[in-house]
């Protein structure tokens, strides 16, 4: 019984850091059409800088804001300036994404070398909080509340505000949205630098979970991929639940069948693309 | 000219090991013999079809994985062969089913998956790949009772497969089927139109790229004598793919001369610079944004431009692009 409590919140925790993660990698997917390979790196980029903002004696929230702007600029500017000059030919985008992931890999493991670190959980969520009787790691329940907070901040971005009607427009049809008078290479820059500095927030804030190690963004971006494709591209709420299906799957996955895990975790992706190719909510077709 | 152009390449090729002497840059060029065959394998998909491709590592590590479990099983080499490249036909079909129900970018996210759902079960499926320490094989295979333990013999044999793949990919471009694929590529409904199954066609062409593929990741596993989850991790299949890209997709020659830069980067360069994947990374971008067409045809554009500006009169060139 408590196995499967324990499961269950890691599940959901996992669910909301991959939102975090994945729901800029779908804004970025259902605008500019292409999927971001740099976006695991974003989330490694951004723990790397966050662990860097501690040791220099930042506390652990203005660490995590100060990545994630660290790295929503670092966006913008590949954005501007590289991805700018592919403009309509999508698959050269795609691959100087999946260059640059290499080159940031490259870069953090000089930076800060080959051994995993570990990042301290901040001293006020430490230990367990009693919820209807039971103990829950306190930091993991913080983990979900931030995560409900930012989809309910992105929701309104989206929905109530004249950017986020914008990016609704010119996700549905970039052609029209232009010829109505929207500024949708500006957009891409927002997007782009939004999606990237959630990601490398949720790098930071995932550290205490998951550590910072080499090799954590080829080992997220799968993942990302995965919700993407479940919940469909540029859909808020398909980013939502595709994150908590992801996470129970991935956990559940490798508590069941460990030997398995990554053929648990890939394969309702496999009969989604099959039976749904545009994903369970999206509408943009792949 | 051409016919002696190509006797000077066979007849330097041949000869390799023994202007080459060091066995360590015997065993390079071996290496580039190997990759060669995967990136012309790799150049039917991404250049012929336009189908690009990120997990076709994990083909070439079927191949690789089930040459060695076969092996290690105690069957003999040929069973082994042949069970190893039939497994790389089995899942280059399954492979195509799945990923043929996209095209453009999402035919490339549904590669990029299955070559992880490859790499999580060479990782993660101890009991059947021995995991993070992969598979060792005690014995190269000797193909008419010649041993391929030397480098110099491994090197020829290699040779052997490269050059029938280059005679297979010749004859496969110049076929009505080869037409076929590219018509797919370049006009799929007008295709449809003309009778021509495109489904069918780009089925058959995933099944030709994915046997050489499995070619290759077989010559691997004879060469390393080892195979692990890093063979089949995705920055293989970008490496894979970096070398069909960089020398020039649709051409017989620019996967190869892919391959070479790229195996030259890694394995003479990575001696004197510590950062390999930077500037694998780097390369990628450098030649996506400035010389999109590949090294091949650039190089061949770059001359043509330089020709014309040193003539007087300089004269203008056909554009070909379509």
């Amino acid at each position: 019984m408590t196995l499967w409590l324990i499961l269950a919140v890691n599940s959901v925790t996992l669910g909301g850091l991959l939102f975090l993660l994945s729901a800029g990698f779908s804004l970025i997917f259902g605008l500019m059409r292409i999927p971001n390979l740099t976006h695991g790196s974003m989330f490694m980029l951004g723990a790397y800088l966050g662990v860097t903002c501690i040791a220099l004696g930042l506390g652990f929230w203005p660490a995590a804001l100060l990545a994630g702007l660290g790295v929503a600029l670092f966006g913008a500017v590949i954005e501007r300036f590289v991805l700018r000059r592919l403009v309509g030919a999508e698959l050269a985008q795609v691959l100087v994404t999946l260059g640059l992931s290499f080159m940031v890999a490259d870069v953090c493991l000089m930076q800060w070398g080959g051994d995993p670190i570990a990042v301290e959980t901040p001293p006020v969520l430490r230990g367990a909080t009693a919820v209807f009787g039971l103990a829950f790691p306190t930091y993991r329940l913080a983990i979900i509340l931030i995560a409900a907070v930012i989809a309910a901040a992105l929701w309104l971005l989206i929905d109530r505000t004249r950017l986020g009607a914008m990016i609704r427009a010119a996700v549905d049809d970039p052609a029209m949205a232009r010829v109505v008078g929207i500024r949708v290479s500006h957009l891409f820059t927002v997007v782009f630098a939004l999606g990237a500095g959630l990601a490398g927030f949720a790098g930071v804030i995932g550290g205490p979970i998951l550590s910072v190690y080499p090799g954590l963004d080829q080992d997220m971006l799968p993942l990302a991929l995965v919700v993407v494709i479940l919940g469909g591209t540029g859909r808020l709420l398909g980013s939502l639940v595709g994150s908590f299906v992801v996470g129970f799957l991935y956990n559940f996955g490798q508590a069941l069948f460990p030997e398995l895990a990554y053929v648990v975790l890939f394969l309702p992706m496999l009969v989604v693309l099959v039976l749904r190719p545009q994903g369970l909510f999206g509408r943009v077709t792949l | 000219m051409r016919r002696v152009a190509l006797a000077i390449a066979l007849a330097l090729l041949a000869t390799v090991p023994y202007w080459l002497g060091n066995s360590y840059y015997i065993n390079v060029a071996t290496q580039m013999l190997i990759y060669a065959v995967l990136a012309l394998g790799l150049n039917v998909l991404v250049g012929y079809a336009g189908l690009v491709t990120l997990g076709h590592a994990g083909l070439f590590g079927v191949a690789a994985y089930a040459g060695a479990t076969l092996l290690n099983a105690g069957h003999g080499q040929i069973v082994a062969a042949i069970g190893a490249l039939l497994a790389t036909l089995a899942a280059t079909a399954m492979f195509a089913v799945l990923a043929l129900r996209g095209t453009g970018l999402g035919f490339v996210m549904i590669t990029v998956a299955l070559g992880q759902i490859v790499w999580g079960i060479a990782y993660r499926w101890i009991s059947l790949t021995n995991g993070d320490n992969g598979i060792s094989i005690g014995t190269r295979p000797s193909p008419f009772g010649l041993s391929l333990v030397s480098a110099d013999a491994l090197y020829w044999a290699t040779l052997v497969v490269f050059l029938i793949a280059v005679a297979a990919m010749a004859i496969f471009v110049a076929s009505p089927f080869g037409a076929a694929v590219r018509g797919t590529r370049d006009q799929p409904r007008r295709m449809t139109a003309l009778g021509y199954n495109v489904w069918l066609t780009r089925f058959l062409a995933f099944l030709f790229s994915g046997f050489w593929s499995g070619v290759a990741g077989l010559l691997y596993l004879y060469y390393n004598q080892f195979v692990s989850p890093q063979t089949v991790a995705l920055s293989a299949s970008a490496e894979a793919l970096l070398m069909v890209i960089a020398g020039g997709t649709a051409t017989l020659l620019g996967p190869i001369a892919g391959a070479v830069l790229v195996i030259v980067m890694k394995d003479i360069a990575s001696a004197y610079i510590e950062r390999w994947n930077f500037v694998l990374g780097a390369i990628f971008v450098v030649i996506v944004i400035f010389m999109p067409e590949g090294l091949v045809p650039g190089s061949v554009r770059l001359w043509r431009w330089a020709i014309g500006h040193l003539r007087t009169q300089p004269t203008p060139v056909a554009d070909e692009r379509a």
